[in-house]
């Protein structure tokens, strides 16, 4: 154990940047939660005194990861993945249905949602076969098997269902491309997630006719610069996009159970908002709105006690931080999610294995996409998907899966540092 | 560029979120008053209205609790209809009409349902209410009237209208406020200030607790209890006394100026305007032009003011020394001046000095005074305008500035007003134009009030105060400065004596011999006032209007009255008796002349004022 601490060069930016998070969360789940009526602040039935004790687990498992050797990681990737893979097959049987989705283990009044750990488990899968020393990412074979890693547990998790957590492996086509995959299949997933989200929101007939829209504006644009557009192929294109999303319509009202469909308009935000006006992201715009430059003040938000948002410890926990912090509190939390990704890529780049360069931009990559999603979804910007802002969202499984992933990172780096 | 991608995304990123946060938070200020409306109630606590009591402290007006069925339609769940309505006291059509309506103004703010239930009908309804969800009971707080007069003095209250709130922030739409007589002029002191509380809400409207635990919450302070100068036993004989008449009385005191009795007849019964009829009655109030029971005929009734004037014409015609209290003037059945027809007069012995004129009420008499008046200066335009300035000095020709809300100004013509009429200086005019003033007939017209206040003014020997009707603010002790302070007139103070000692044989020998009471002094003037309207285009005459002045006892006087009977005829036919039986009333508390309160109280006039509108010819004076 003596050499242990001296051999751990532990990247402490990563470090400070996943406390101050943690810290910017545990405070304002503290005033979404938080009721005049509280009297002890040690009651287990509080959300905040629970992320309290998630919090305080983290640092276990924390401690945990670090011990273990780096290797472990590398060589058990595929029984971690194997055994993440089953505890979503698991949830079939012995899961627990919350919500309208069976994405839960059960144990007394704690959950456990393998979905928030199989993201770790799949970006060590991912890792350990793009570094394959015979994997070539431009190869059919190879592309379709790496695919498979990502399209497995999504599937699993589409099923449960959970669509919010299952877009989110779209992010894994960000590490494949930086590995050599064509660009073409980053369009085609951008395009994909697009048509899915956006006929689900808005529904079919409004997204054929913006695509068909689209394509003519485009077709045209191109006839005009005398290029001689070949028609065949936009047509070609416009039709395998509004026949893409009349299979996702087709898919959710046919071969959907009526419990999927409830779950994708929870996700969807269409729950609350009954009357379509875009209740939740209208809250959430004056909650945000009317925190001006440093906000009301902790615990002092209107929007926030009076619930108007909804979700809001967990999906929408940014809004609160908008009111009650102001221009400089949310801006100051965006910088810290947008230097913690950039320092997550600068490390990616100086690994000297694959593996961990891989794993590097898969976190970096997932980091991204839920803040991309949740701070857009949540600002505005973006139609809204329930999915959490990392770190600072309420949740014990979201937390430990994004330390889990984090954290096998820190350690990954740490020693490949050391041997270089 | 494999290696850029991302760490550009993400650097675009920071930037659309950090621009996107600044358009929410900094630019577009509209979030900050939606988030307001959003989470914030304001919850007012209404105070305690003021009591008010008469001189003597009898309550007049206390207050009474008013419950208010009020709806949130949205939150309404299927529920018995037939049973609802049925405790309601309304019809399934009515509950249908009513609930649409009230949806169509919102149906997520509340609105009444059905107002003002009463106690008990409150009482059966309370115990059911947790049937129906979305509708609960609002208490209000209302008028409760101890008396059935006075309803003009007192005024009422009624939800407050859009102008009044777009004046004063202090008022919400649907608060009561003051709209009549003293409800109206002491509103700040009656009502209070009413507290506030703002109360944090969640999204569903719930009440979550007090915003920011309270700090800008502040508590209702009670209104101020009042005290009228009225003496209610006084005001409701009055009332009683104005019975099928129109017209008015108004007593005061001379040597303080509080109005004892305003009587503005017809009237009604205050508690009319309370409850679940009060829209109802009010508007058949409202609507009836002809009797018109909401127009205050003593503040705001315009008339000419008859014979009492005369001793106005006496004290100007003193003042300006054109005629001696000892000379005679002839009489010859009218004075002649020149015109088409003389100024007539009744029969009476001949001549008369100014006491004598005065008891005989000779027009004769008073036209020579006047005439002289208006002479003495080189053109009538001057005479006309020194006479007009010794008539403002009484308060009269403009507003008196007494405590209610309503009011005329009168009219005492000026030069001008003649120039005018007739075209100077095209034609010329002389005071014999005008010669029906010296009579009060003529131009000069007088509210019932500011008649009354001359008659002070006479009664007091020269000098009047500013007629009130607030006695004190219950625990304040204070009334305003203006009406304590002493108005002296443009006219000596010796020459009101002999003015009096007129007034004195009015009572004792002349046109008013037929009213005299055992055991008091009363000095008074008859007036018999030639009046015409309007119908239908066409000018008619009506019955003289009923004119009595009067001041008891004779020295150091406790009561001034000015009634007015519209086409009552002769000034002692109705006017001089209703003022000798409020006089005897008011100072001795009970009636020795039986004959004389039976012959008024059981009076009538309906059928005189029914007679223009008949459409048929019709006699009148008879």
């Amino acid at each position: 154990m003596a050499n242990f601490s001296r051999k751990l060069q532990l990247d402490w930016w990563t470090i400070v940047l996943y406390g101050l998070l943690v810290s910017v969360g545990w405070i304002n789940i503290y005033s979404a939660s938080y009721t005049e009526s509280t009297q002890a602040f040690f009651d287990f039935s509080q959300i905040y005194f629970k992320q309290l004790f998630f919090i305080a687990l983290s640092i276990v498992l924390i401690i945990f990861i670090l011990a273990l050797d780096s290797k472990f990681y590398e060589r058990f990737s595929s029984v971690i993945y194997l055994v993440s893979l089953a505890s979503l097959l698991g949830l079939f049987v012995f899961g627990k249905n919350i919500n309208g989705a069976t994405s839960w283990y059960a144990f007394g009044s704690f959950g456990l949602q393998p979905s928030e750990f199989a993201k770790a488990a799949t970006a060590l899968a991912l890792g350990k076969y793009v570094s394959d020393i015979q994997t070539n990412m431009n190869e059919w074979k190879h592309q379709i098997r790496s695919f498979l890693i990502i399209v497995l547990p999504a599937l699993l998790i589409i099923a449960q269902p959970d669509p919010g957590s299952a877009l989110v492996y779209a992010a894994f086509l960000f590490p494949m491309y930086r590995e050599g995959l064509h660009y073409i299949f980053l369009l085609l997933g951008f395009m994909a997630a697009a048509l899915f989200v956006g006929t689900l929101s808005i529904g079919t007939k409004w997204m054929a006719l913006m695509i068909a829209a689209m394509a003519l504006a485009h077709f045209l644009f191109r006839l005009k610069r005398n290029k001689r557009p070949k028609w065949l192929r936009y047509a070609f294109v416009t039709i395998l996009c509004i026949g893409f999303s009349f299979s996702v319509n087709y898919v959710f009202n046919t071969v959907f159970e009526q419990r999927h469909r409830d779950r994708f308009n929870i996700v969807l935000g269409k729950e609350v908002d009954e009357k379509g006006i875009g209740y939740n992201t209208n809250q959430s715009e004056i909650a945000i709105g009317s925190g001006g430059w440093t906000g009301k003040g902790w615990l002092q938000g209107t929007q926030t006690k009076g619930n108007f948002v909804p979700e809001q410890h967990t999906d929408y926990i940014f809004s609160t931080i908008g009111e009650e912090w102001g221009f400089l509190g949310s801006l100051a939390v965006v910088v810290l999610f947008v230097s913690l990704i950039i320092r997550l890529l600068v490390l990616s780049e100086r690994q000297k294995s694959i593996f961990g360069r891989v794993y590097g931009y898969s976190v970096a990559s997932i980091l991204f996409f839920h803040f991309f999603v949740n701070v857009g979804m949540v600002t505005g910007l973006l139609p809204t998907i329930g999915i959490p802002l990392p770190f600072i969202s309420y949740g014990g499984s979201g937390l430990w899966g994004f330390t889990i992933l984090l954290f096998i990172f820190v350690k990954l780096d740490a020693t490949n540092y050391i041997h270089s | 560029m494999r290696k850029l991608l991302l760490l550009a995304l993400v650097l675009v990123t920071g930037v659309v979120f950090a621009a996107r946060l600044f358009y929410l938070q900094i630019y577009d200020t509209s979030y900050q008053k939606l988030s307001e409306n959003n989470a914030i109630k304001v919850v007012y606590d209404y105070p305690q209205r003021g009591y008010i009591f008469d001189r003597n402290g009898k309550l007049l007006v206390t207050n009474q609790p008013s419950y208010d069925v009020m709806v949130i339609p949205r939150n309404v769940k299927p529920l018995d209809t037939l049973e609802f309505c049925a405790l309601l006291k309304i019809t399934k059509e009515d509950f249908i009409s009513i609930y649409k309506k009230d949806s169509i103004y919102s149906t997520r703010l509340p609105s009444v349902f059905i107002p003002q239930l009463t106690k008990s009908e409150y009482a059966a309804l309370s115990e059911k209410m947790y049937k129906y969800e979305g509708f609960y009971i609002q208490k209000r707080s209302l008028r409760d009237y101890q008396v059935n007069h006075s309803a003009n003095v007192l005024g009422y209250i009624s939800e407050v209208n859009e102008r009044t709130i777009k004046e004063n922030p202090y008022y919400q739409m649907g608060e009561l406020i003051g709209t009549g007589g003293v409800e109206k002029q002491y509103e700040d002191i009656l009502r209070g200030t009413k507290g506030v509380k703002y109360i944090q809400k969640d999204r569903f409207n719930r009440d979550i607790g007090p915003y920011k635990e309270g700090i800008y919450d502040t508590l209702p302070t009670r209104g101020h209890d009042i005290m009228l100068t009225i003496d209610a036993a006084l005001q409701d004989y009055g009332e009683k006394l104005m019975v099928n008449k129109r017209g008015g009385i108004i007593a005061i005191e001379p040597e303080t100026g509080e109005i004892l009795a305003l009587v503005a007849a017809p009237n009604y019964d205050p508690s009319l305007l309370v409850g679940r009829d009060r829209s109802k009655n009010f508007s058949k109030l409202y609507y009836d032009t002809i009797a018109k029971p909401l127009y205050d005929r003593v503040l705001q009734g315009e008339y000419p003011p008859g014979s009492p004037f005369k001793t106005l014409t006496a004290l100007i015609g003193l003042q300006e020394g054109v005629i001696a209290l000892d000379e005679k003037i002839y009489c010859h059945g009218g004075y002649n001046y020149g015109g088409s027809k003389k100024l007539g007069c009744h029969h009476h012995a001949t001549p008369l000095s100014m006491i004598g004129g005065i008891a005989n009420s000779c027009n004769s008499y008073f036209a020579t005074v006047y005439r002289r008046t208006i002479d003495k200066y080189p053109t009538p335009q001057e005479g006309i305008d020194h006479w007009r300035q010794h008539l403002l000095s009484f308060g009269l020709g403009n507003y008196l500035g007494y405590d209610l809300p309503v009011g005329k100004k009168g009219l005492i013509p000026d030069s001008e007003y003649y120039n005018h009429f007739y075209q100077y200086p095209k034609y010329n005019w002389y005071s014999t134009a005008t010669i029906s003033n010296s009579i009060g007939q003529g131009e000069v017209l007088l509210t019932p009030i500011q008649m009354v206040n001359f008659t002070t003014t006479i009664a007091n020997r020269g000098y009047y105060y500013t007629p009130h009707i607030l006695k004190k603010i219950v625990d304040l002790d204070t009334i305003p400065h203006k009406f304590t302070e002493k108005h002296l007139t443009s006219i000596d103070q010796k020459y009101f004596e002999p003015v009096v000692e007129g007034m004195n044989d009015v009572y004792h020998y002349g046109t008013a011999s037929s009213i005299q009471i055992p055991g008091i002094e009363i000095c008074g003037k008859t007036g018999t006032a030639e009046n015409y309207i309007r119908v239908n285009g066409k000018r008619m005459q009506l019955t003289d209007h009923s004119v009595f002045v009067a001041f008891a006892p004779k020295d150091n006087p406790k009561i001034a009255i000015a009634v007015f009977v519209e086409n009552g005829y002769w000034g002692s036919r109705w006017a001089g008796r209703i003022a000798g039986l409020m006089i005897e009333k008011y100072l001795h508390g009970e009636i020795s002349r039986k004959d004389m309160e039976d012959y008024v109280l059981n009076g009538s006039l309906m059928e005189e004022y029914n007679k223009p509108y008949t459409g048929e010819p019709f006699k009148i004076n008879q």
